[in-house]
């Protein structure tokens, strides 16, 4: 089991639970579970959705779109019954937060689910799980009996009249699946292709009806904002960053885990002293910010950021998933390009050839460049195919792989010409295997 | 019976939950393929049946997950990964000492079919790198010497 962490930086609101035994159902009741759903049995819709508006809650896996904003635009009528969908399809290297929310605090997830569901006029929930994090179903699926078995779900929740169902789904490894359109596709039982929009999944979503998808995070969010009321979680953050994120710190550093911060938390202080700095008295080189699909920061850039959403986005960057890769000044910038897209390659599902194409020819030729192979027209060649991934894709997944390599290029172009004809890596001691192969085709 | 009756019947009951028939598959073939430790095809054929679908519409779905597979590989599926988090904490050098101790590479079986190996992508550990997954099990903060304990571990496990 993954071991916890803990600062006195940290607000627990998400993570209030973790580490008291809250997957039990009973133990769970007496840390304020379920206050939540019943209060939100009283409200109206309009007004479950304004004080999710309210709280400036935006989506936890990445996106960072309004998570109010995105339930509003569920229409009130629909023909086919509606949706919550719940992505745990947790995979973005650099992020390991929605597995301690489902390990330690599984109610929560349910909670936000029914509360979701309330919201929108939806009936029924889905909870996919990855395929890898096994024992997290299992403990969600007792988790689901448990509610069923004390009225919490079915028929006629908590007494109100009112019926919702919750399900529990697992995938079978696949990256790609965590893109929205790709996970439907994969909980209708078929390959995870991205599905082109509009129409987006609120119009038309699983089986055609109108679909609301929320990472874990998000959800179990929720309760803690019907509870403590939009305006307090809102208060936790900047303007338009509302709340706390599980920030997941990795890499070269002192004391990695999982930290529960404000929005807008310095990054230098999150890496300093939230994580103990950086082991072996190196220095900072370069972080990525919000798992590898972000553009990467130099340690100069690092020293400025502020951890929320609109500090990237103004520089026309993403905060991303919340997972923080610290790399010290040791750290072969062209190795870790190339690690970086050999994943993207080894994901990519082929349905678009600019992606398909693109991770296939980078990863050649960044394997080439790194064993001292390269040409100097390469530098510019690999941002160029990297640029033209970028926006010619269904999903998001070409997108993923041009910008960290992207960012890595403009930035450390300098140990790319170091790496040029012949000349072995300079970060590897002599003598040591080069980056191993994974398989083009699984 | 293909697979044992009480999956069958778990399976039954799960596909209740969907509205159309297929929307189980997924799972079904994973906790097939971890009865039966791969894909066979009885096993494709029996589940293309219980959903309504040809045998190479299924087979299309298994080929887009990187879990699911249709060869045997060992008892304890040893899966390391060297995604960036667990790279930059040694798990290249977990990977390649696994590879050493076990004899065999990427996607292969010991003779016996005790241990398989597998470089894997990100399996969610970053802040325990690096990290492996024995099967569903998860090894977390590992160095060369401690994954000796760990597949020490398994191979006592398999003699009991």
């Amino acid at each position: 089991m993954a071991d916890l962490v803990s600062h006195p930086d940290e607000t627990r609101v998400v993570s209030q639970r973790f580490g008291k035994g809250a997957a039990d159902i009973n133990r769970h009741l007496e840390l304020d579970g379920y206050k939540a759903v019943q209060k939100a049995l009283q409200m109206q819709p309009d007004d479950i959705i304004n004080e999710v508006k309210t709280s400036n809650l935006r989506g936890r896996g990445g996106a960072g779109f309004s998570t109010g904003m995105k339930w509003a635009f569920v229409p009130k009528q629909s023909d086919k019954p509606k949706y919550i969908l719940v992505n745990g399809d947790e995979s973005e290297p650099g992020t390991c937060k929605d597995r301690l929310i489902l390990e330690h605090d599984p109610h929560s997830v349910i909670e936000g689910v029914v509360i979701a569901g309330l919201a929108v006029g939806a009936k029924v929930g889905y909870v996919y799980i990855r395929g890898e994090y096994r024992y997290l179903v299992d403990i969600m699926r007792k988790a689901i009996a448990d509610a069923y078995a004390k009225g919490f779900l079915g028929k006629n929740i908590f007494g109100s009249g009112k019926d919702f169902d919750v399900h529990w789904h697992t995938g079978a490894g696949a990256y790609e699946v965590g893109e929205e359109s790709a996970l439907m596709e994969s909980l209708e039982g078929k390959r995870g292709i991205p599905r082109i929009r509009p129409p987006f999944p609120a119009i038309v979503g699983l089986w055609g009806g109108p679909t609301v998808i929320n990472n874990v995070e998000t959800l179990a969010s929720v309760p803690h904002i019907i509870l403590m009321g939009g305006q307090k979680f809102a208060d936790y953050g900047p303007p338009k960053n509302g709340g706390t994120r599980l920030f997941c710190l990795s890499g070269h550093i002192n004391k990695p885990g999982v930290y529960e911060l404000p929005l807008g938390y310095p990054l230098k202080k999150m890496i300093y002293e939230v994580g103990g700095g950086i082991p072996n008295g190196r220095k900072l080189k370069a972080v990525v910010p919000g798992g590898s699909s972000t553009f990467v920061l130099t340690a100069e850039e690092a020293d400025q950021m502020n951890m929320d959403f609109d500090s990237f986005s103004k520089r026309g960057e993403f905060l991303g998933s919340g997972g923080v890769v610290v790399l010290d000044d040791q750290t072969c910038m062209v190795k870790f390009a190339l690690r970086v897209m050999k994943f993207y390659q080894h994901e990519s599902c082929g349905w678009c050839i600019p992606c398909r194409e693109g991770t296939d020819w980078l990863k050649k030729t960044l394997t080439r460049f790194h064993a001292g192979g390269g040409l100097k027209k390469d530098i510019d060649n690999i941002k160029y195919l990297a640029q033209n991934m970028l926006g010619r894709t269904f999903c998001p997944l070409g997108d993923a792989a041009a910008i960290p390599t992207m960012s890595i290029v403009d930035k450390w172009r300098s140990e790319f010409e170091a790496h040029l004809e012949g000349r072995p890596c300079p970060f590897e001691p002599e003598g040591s295997r080069t980056i191993s192969e994974l398989p083009v085709i699984a | 019976m293909v697979i044992s009756e009480k999956l069958d019947r778990f399976f039954d009951e799960k596909m209740k939950e969907y509205p159309t028939q297929r929307s189980f598959l997924v799972p079904m073939l994973l906790y097939t393929q971890d009865e039966l430790g791969y894909l066979t095809n009885e096993a494709i054929a029996h589940i293309a049946k219980k959903v309504d679908l040809t045998e190479l519409e299924v087979r299309n779905v298994i080929s887009y997950y990187s879990m699911l597979r249709t060869k045997p590989l060992g008892k304890y599926h040893v899966q390391v990964c060297t995604n960036i988090s667990c790279m930059l904490r040694g798990g290249e050098e977990v990977f390649e000492h696994c590879k050493q101790r076990l004899g065999i590479g990427h996607k292969q079986a010991t003779p016996d079919g005790l241990f398989s190996l597998e470089e894997v992508e990100c399996i969610g550990a970053c802040s325990w790198a690096p990290a492996v997954q024995v099967n569903y099990d998860f090894h977390e903060n590992l160095t060369p010497e401690k994954m000796d304990a760990v597949l020490d571990q398994y191979s006592r496990k398999a003699k009991q």
